[in-house]
């Protein structure tokens, strides 16, 4: 196995990941793009690790996971917050902060 | 090693596909769904690269916890669960180019550090013990930071769902 097999297919999640953040407008679904970046990450730090021979990226990994868990706890909380109070969770509506 | 080239691709093709049908559907359940087959590739690449504990816990926190929060997200932000128009932005397909750069980008300077670098075939599966070893060794002031950041977003989630 080439250690490029695993890098461009954590390029092309990665860049699937950031379409989804730019196109969709339902948050929830942006959270989730946000998951398919983060994969991608976890897939290049294990692929680094089996290539230095070194349990470095494993250890990275898990905090990766452990963040990203965290991550959709409050994400989600956010989106629910907004969704009670205006009915909608469209982020293109979110303009009150705008200057 | 041909056998594992065979199973790469099959997962990668699988993981490509369900990742593009994520950010193109329009329903967010199948988009979940979507979700949990990347998720579970993932994992089964991770054993391929050796690490059978991150793959346990990948579908232990993924496939099991993430997912439910997510559709538990679903539910309560939705009235009605199936099809529906309005989940892309107006301009959606400014994503495209952007993504299309990114990732001419990201694949010319792979190609160009790691060439056709082969992983090592040899390699010994990546144990408990050592990744307990790192963790409560060198990473020990992160491991501790992480704590902290699961306990604020346990608290925080907790306050903002709260109702008043």
């Amino acid at each position: 196995m080439l250690v490029n097999q695993f890098l461009v297919l954590g390029a092309v999640l990665f860049c699937i990941g950031v379409y989804g953040v730019i196109a969709r407008k339902n948050a929830v679904l942006v959270l989730m793009s946000i998951e398919l970046i983060l994969n991608s990450v976890n897939i290049n730090l294990l692929a680094f690790a089996l290539r230095n021979g070194s349990a470095d990226g494993h250890t990275f990994a898990l905090y990766v996971i452990a963040v990203a868990a965290a991550e959709v706890g409050v994400g989600l909380g956010l989106v629910l917050l907004v969704y009670r109070n205006r009915r909608s969770i469209a982020l293109d509506e979110l303009s009150e902060l705008r200057g | 090693m041909v056998a594992q080239n065979v199973g790469f691709a099959v997962i990668a093709l699988v993981m490509v596909i369900a990742a593009l049908r994520v950010v193109t559907t329009n329903n967010v359940v199948h988009a979940a769904l979507w979700l949990v087959v990347v998720l579970s590739g993932a994992a089964a690449l991770y054993v391929l690269l050796a690490a059978e504990f991150l793959a346990v816990t990948q579908v232990l926190v993924y496939v099991g916890a993430v997912m439910v929060l997510f559709l538990f997200g679903t539910m309560l932000t939705r009235a009605r669960i199936g099809a529906e128009k309005d989940l892309n932005n107006r301009r959606a397909w400014i994503g495209i180019p952007v993504s299309l750069a990114v990732f001419v980008t990201m694949t010319i300077a792979l190609l160009g550090s790691f060439g056709d670098e082969e992983l090592p075939a040899d390699a010994k599966l990546v144990d408990v013990q050592q990744i307990s070893d790192q963790i409560f060794g060198p990473y020990l002031l992160p491991f501790w930071a992480l704590s902290f950041v699961l306990l604020a977003a346990v608290i925080g989630a907790i306050v903002l769902a709260r109702k008043e």
